[in-house]
């Protein structure tokens, strides 16, 4: 078997064992990018040298010791560019560690590259890179989802042992379900987003892209925890979330969304979802039929609140202190040049939507009242989680897109986050596993959980997991 | 037709802390451009702001002080405007939920105050512009007065009130050319006798409180000529020209900003527990003007004293310790006034020393004369009165006993002085005092030999 097909936890072992070295590992990997990536095109930036010089460096203990891990690029490494796939940071050289890249590298993992993303993580294709667009591995002439395309897209090509992504309405969780591989949305408040370039400050969450369930758990363990230069991370223990994986599912309550089950979906993707529930029901769970009657409105919500945030957050790239420059005749000019010239159309588009949902005589009829309903579905979840344990839904209503297929449509494309975006507005935590193929394509099952209970998602994924096949299929490249 | 002016002010304070609002950065004025910062303070991408608590109490604190209802529950909201010295291109700032309403300064309402991050400065030069961002993120208490200043004098009264205030509490140092206390005025007139509000106008760009003065002293009279020549005042603002001592337009009502504020998803919301509030409670300093009055009532002191004294919290703390070990507190006034003023941080004598040199010369053990070269030697050294007066040899003979031998000595040495006396030349008393003193070698109380050498004299 070759190395760069290992997860985490296997090629850990071997490196435990002194069975490979972090440069054989690193050298596996870099051989495979050089081999795939001209067609995957997941990486924006690689540096083979320093990869190698950290892993030379790298030395057995920490529990990621020696484990190159890929970056998606909107999270801060000291020393590498850090772009958000935007033009506006083209050259910029991020100055400091993120919470998350000083805990991977405090467990020993090596940063090794910068993967792909649709520009400010806003998208659901990573078509809206600056930078190009990342392929699905399993059939080129298709997205990988978005935003955090690159990274799914990485794992999945075995051109990653695992990759960080992060999830604002799906983000993470939407691309693992299109390139068949496991995805891992934190509850708002377990990973600290100190060094995350903020999309929506109140929906962003770091999570991991891995090829299996256990190295979810593994990630997470080393990533979670409160963090003092992040206000809204949460003081909570970090559970061994590795130990727990194995405790069993049987006598689990699963939910069963009806909102989720809806007359537009494909019926290939609903078909395979619904055989992988009855599988979680064979292995002893309860299904029961719940409702979240505020679904309908969860996209609108989100656009509002997410766009509002967003205009704040992208205020900062001026041209003033870091980044793109492009000189007007006075300082406002010199704004509306660098911004018109440095962000992308979509970037703007979500701008100006933002601005307008704030500005004087709209914000209680947008904003404010988007909130509003924002909290009736959180209490919606809530409520839910009085009768289940976990709920579960498909990720996405259809399987990975062609190129170009949705672009010139934006709410067609907002629309293929219609399941994930939920639980970033209910601050929830979630993940999607692979549950098979629609027109030979990976469908996601989507496992969504009570607030900071990460420890019982993951162990439903992983014995869904561990009694099925589909997370060992892997694109013919 | 009479018309009177309506003055609101919004003052900017900056906030006596060590480091910033929202990160670890240091506080300072006068430090090189662009060294007291960091990605935080300076809006780098992905950076998050952690709440300075020093910051938030000490606001609470001037809450107190000016009487203000604390909030229990306060948030913090962005305020997007876009502005080279704005690192974010947002301030966060505290919209509909500040920390304190109400209050007053003075007979003075206030409305409201709030904290917020203070924004970087930019310095003009001949072709290009600078940031200097140590400033941005000093934490920064915006209060709000009602609308209860009709002239430029109540304006000068609130903002001498309140910058002495909030300097007795170690809030600020309110330093006006530091920019460490900034205020904006709003200012309409109309006519005497109506109730409702003229349009008003903003006025910036004023650095002191007699320019404050000055600016609302020219705009009155300029919004009162200009209704009189039967125009219109416009909500607009102007910015105050010291130099000239005249407003002019800045910018039209047109051109006022949609600041578009949310709430900070950033930051949880600043809940204050009544455990933290009594704290804070406790360490409320007493108020200058209440403390004037104390001093004039508990010491005795003449009012021009009090105020002298409790303008510096250092100089009144060490006026009542001293008064506190003292039976004369006046006497301890008037040294600290006379003596001490000016040079105080180079004293070197504690509170009760002062009052032990007080005692000494109220009991006569040392004259008035003695007390200035003994008084300097303690500034000086921080020796003890009794311990200079030792070892100078300075102590005043008061025993009587001695006194009367020296009398006797002079009267025998020097008839006729003592004969001249007794012919009605009262001014050979001195003589003989004189005498009695040089016997002495300087050391005989004076008043007393003088009481004695009366009595002898009658009789003799």
């Amino acid at each position: 078997m070759s190395l760069h097909t290992l997860p985490v936890w296997q090629l850990r072992q071997k490196l435990r064992q002194g069975e490979v070295s972090p440069r054989e590992a690193t050298q596996a990997l870099l051989d495979r990018i050089a081999a795939v990536d001209g067609k995957v095109k997941g990486y924006l930036w690689l540096n083979a040298d320093d990869a190698l010089a950290q892993a030379d460096a790298a030395r057995n203990g920490g529990a990621l010791a020696g484990v190159p891990i890929a970056i998606k690029d909107v999270i801060n490494v000291e020393g590498q560019p850090c772009t958000c796939a935007s033009k506006i940071l083209q050259g910029y050289i991020a100055p400091y560690d993120a919470t998350v890249i000083r805990k991977l590298r405090e467990a020993g993992a090596i940063l090794l590259g910068r993967t792909n993303m649709d520009e400010f993580a806003m998208g659901s294709s990573t078509e809206h890179s600056c930078w190009g667009i990342t392929c699905n591995p399993w059939d080129l002439t298709r997205i990988p989802g978005g935003s955090s395309g690159g990274s799914a897209a990485v794992v999945a090509a075995d051109e990653a042992f695992a990759a960080l992504g992060s999830d604002t309405g799906g983000s993470i969780r939407q691309p693992a379900a299109l390139c068949g591989c496991v995805g891992l949305k934190p509850t708002y408040g377990r990973v600290s987003r100190y060094g995350l370039v903020a999309f929506a400050s109140s929906l962003d969450q770091i999570g991991p892209l891995t090829k299996d369930v256990r190295d979810a758990a593994l990630l997470l363990g080393v990533i979670a925890g409160h963090d003092p230069l992040d206000s809204t991370s949460v003081p909570r223990e970090v559970p061994d979330y590795l130990a727990g994986l194995e405790r069993g599912i049987k006598g689990l309550r699963i939910g069963l969304p009806k909102e989720y089950f809806i007359p537009g979906m494909d019926k290939e993707v609903e078909a395979v979802v619904r055989a992988a529930i009855r599988h979680l029901e064979s292995l002893g769970t309860e299904v029961v039929d719940i409702s979240l009657p505020h679904t309908d409105y969860a996209v609108a919500v989100y656009y509002l609140v997410a766009t509002a945030e967003a205009s704040a957050n992208l205020a900062r790239f001026d041209g003033i202190r870091y980044g793109l420059r492009v000189r007007g005749e006075d300082v406002i000019d010199t704004y509306a040049k660098t911004r018109g010239a440095g962000f992308g159309p979509e970037v703007k588009r979500r701008i100006i939507l933002g601005t307008y949902a704030l500005s004087a005589g709209y914000y209680d009829a947008y904003y404010l009242r988007a909130q509003k309903v924002r909290t009736l579905i959180r209490q919606d979840f809530e409520k839910a989680f009085a009768v289940c344990d976990v709920i579960v839904t498909p990720t996405t209503p259809e399987v990975a897109f062609r190129v170009g297929e949705k672009t010139s449509d934006p709410l067609k494309m907002y629309l293929s986050d219609i399941f994930t975006i939920s639980a970033n507005l209910a601050g929830n935590c979630g993940v999607s596993v692979p549950c098979g193929f629609a027109q030979k394509l990976p469908v996601g099952l989507q496992i969504l959980g009570k607030p900071f209970d990460e420890e019982t998602v993951l162990r439903v994924a992983y014995a869904y997991e561990q009694t099925t096949a589909w997370h060992k299929e892997r694109p013919v490249l | 037709m009479e018309y009177e002016a309506v003055i609101g002010l919004e003052v900017h304070v900056q906030l006596k802390t060590k480091s910033k609002l929202f990160c670890g950065c240091a506080t300072g004025f006068g430090a090189e451009p662009n060294t007291l910062v960091c990605p935080v303070c300076l809006g780098y991408p992905g950076v998050l702001p952690v709440i300075n608590e020093e910051a938030v109490r000490k606001t609470i604190l001037a809450g107190l002080m000016l009487e203000c209802e604390i909030a229990r529950f306060s948030k913090w909201d962005r305020k997007n405007y876009f502005y080279p010295d704005m690192p974010k291109n947002y301030q966060i700032s505290q919209y509909d939920l500040p920390l304190c309403r109400g209050g007053h300064v003075g007979k003075f309402g206030i409305t409201r105050i709030h904290l917020e991050e203070d924004v970087a400065k930019s310095f003009h030069f001949a072709a290009s512009s600078g940031v200097d961002f140590n400033r941005a993120g000093t934490p920064l208490m915006e209060i709000v007065s009602q609308p209860d200043l009709r002239s430029p004098e109540d304006a000068f009264e609130y903002l001498t009130t309140l910058k002495e205030i909030l300097v007795s509490g170690g809030v600020s140092d309110c330093d006006m050319e530091k920019g460490q206390l900034r205020c904006d005025a709003n200012v309409s007139v109309r006519p005497v006798g109506q109730q409702s509000f003229g349009e008003k106008v903003e006025i910036k760009n004023m650095n002191s409180i007699s320019g404050v003065r000055r600016a609302l002293a020219y705009e009155i009279q300029r919004q009162i000529a200009a209704l009189k020549r039967g125009e219109k005042i416009v909500q607009e603002t102007r910015r105050w020209d010291d130099e000239a001592g005249v407003t002019s337009v800045m910018r039209t009502k047109e051109y006022a900003h949609d600041y578009r504020y949310f709430p900070e998803p950033d930051l949880m919301p600043v809940t204050v527990s009544d455990a933290w509030l009594e704290e804070i409670r406790r360490s409320v300093p007493e108020l200058p003007e209440a403390k004037r009055r104390r001093f004039v009532e508990q010491y005795g002191l003449p009012e021009y004293d009090a105020e002298v004294l409790v303008a510096d919290a250092a100089v009144a703390a060490y006026y009542e310790e001293a008064a506190a070990c003292s039976k004369n507190p006046k006497a301890i006034s008037n040294w600290i006034m006379t003596e001490l003023l000016g040079r105080f941080a180079d004293n070197k004598m504690a509170p009760a020393q002062l009052a032990e040199l007080v005692a000494a010369i109220d009991s006569g053990q040392i004259s008035g004369k003695m007390a200035k070269e003994v008084f300097a030697e303690m500034f000086a050294t921080g020796k003890s009165a009794s311990v200079i007066i030792r070892e100078k040899g300075l102590s005043q003979i008061s025993d009587a006993a001695a006194l009367e031998a020296w009398v006797e000595q002079a009267m025998a040495a020097h008839p006729q002085s003592v004969a001249d006396f007794k012919a009605g030349n009262t001014a050979a008393i001195n003589f003989l005092k004189g005498q009695v003193m040089k016997l002495s070698r300087g050391k005989a109380n004076p008043q007393l030999v003088g009481e004695i050498l009366a009595r002898k004299l009658q009789k003799a």
